[in-house]
């Protein structure tokens, strides 16, 4: 089922993937996080941005444990680690995230 | 139960798995699987290594424009690779002289082997898939 976005109508996958990437923006996020009962903030965002550019650069969403390594690199060790990003994204950081953030499924992601 | 970021520790045996890449980016959908399963390999932390010959050294090369053909250019993602612990990417040196290639003319770090000694990096592997 398609979701509404600023009054237009976007594609998504069986999973609630976005179907077209460029079609993003962070609206989509927060109503994507909205469905799952959470409201997104500053440390959501850092996770969401950081995915975005990861795949603006290498063209693929990253691996959960390649993820928690450039994320600890990138923002610091008490960020880099999965209990962190569990608990930012319950239902996984690399799907979830990847999914607020209009990439595609991680790849080796079963 | 174990909480859920307790559990991305592996089990399980760690195999060396070699790819090698034989076939020009585009035109088949053989390098770009390759590239995936070597992406999943590497997610199930596997000793991974990456081989590129005959037109296949072509998959690494830089600059790559595929506007024309309509299909993506997914040749950036072989510079996430590294960040993925696959660092092992060998290119036979046979193959990229006949192209009037260099290791400049690649968009990831290589180590070029001759024919033999890419014969001995075989033997030592458990898994070979010839894409």
């Amino acid at each position: 089922m398609p979701i509404e976005v600023n009054g237009k109508s976007l594609e998504v996958d069986e999973e609630g993937y976005l179907a077209n990437l460029n079609e993003w923006e962070p609206e989509v996020a927060t109503i994507m996080a909205k469905e799952d009962g959470t409201e997104l903030t500053e440390n959501h965002w850092e996770v969401i941005n950081f995915l975005r550019e990861y795949y603006e650069e290498y063209q693929i969403a990253p691996a959960v444990r390649v993820l928690t390594k450039a994320i600890g690199k990138k923002l610091g060790k008490d960020k880099g680690n999965s209990k962190y990003l569990y608990e930012l994204f319950p239902y996984g950081p690399a799907k979830q995230a990847c999914k607020y953030a209009g990439l595609p499924k991680p790849t080796g992601c079963v | 139960m174990a909480e859920p970021w307790e559990d991305d520790e592996l089990d399980g045996p760690v195999r060396k798995f070699m790819y090698v890449n034989r076939r020009a980016p585009y035109g088949t959908i053989y390098a770009l699987e390759s590239l995936e399963v070597v992406l999943i390999a590497a997610a199930f932390e596997q000793d991974v290594s990456l081989v590129f010959m005959d037109d296949g050294v072509y998959q690494i090369k830089k600059e790559q424009n595929t506007d024309a053909i309509g299909v993506k250019n997914f040749s950036p993602t072989y510079r996430a690779l590294e960040g993925y612990d696959v660092e092992k990417l060998y290119v036979e040196k046979e193959s990229l002289e006949s192209r009037g290639l260099t290791t400049d003319d690649l968009i990831v770090p290589v180590q070029v082997v001759e024919k033999d000694q890419l014969a001995e990096l075989m033997e030592e592997q458990e898994v070979i898939l010839s894409f």
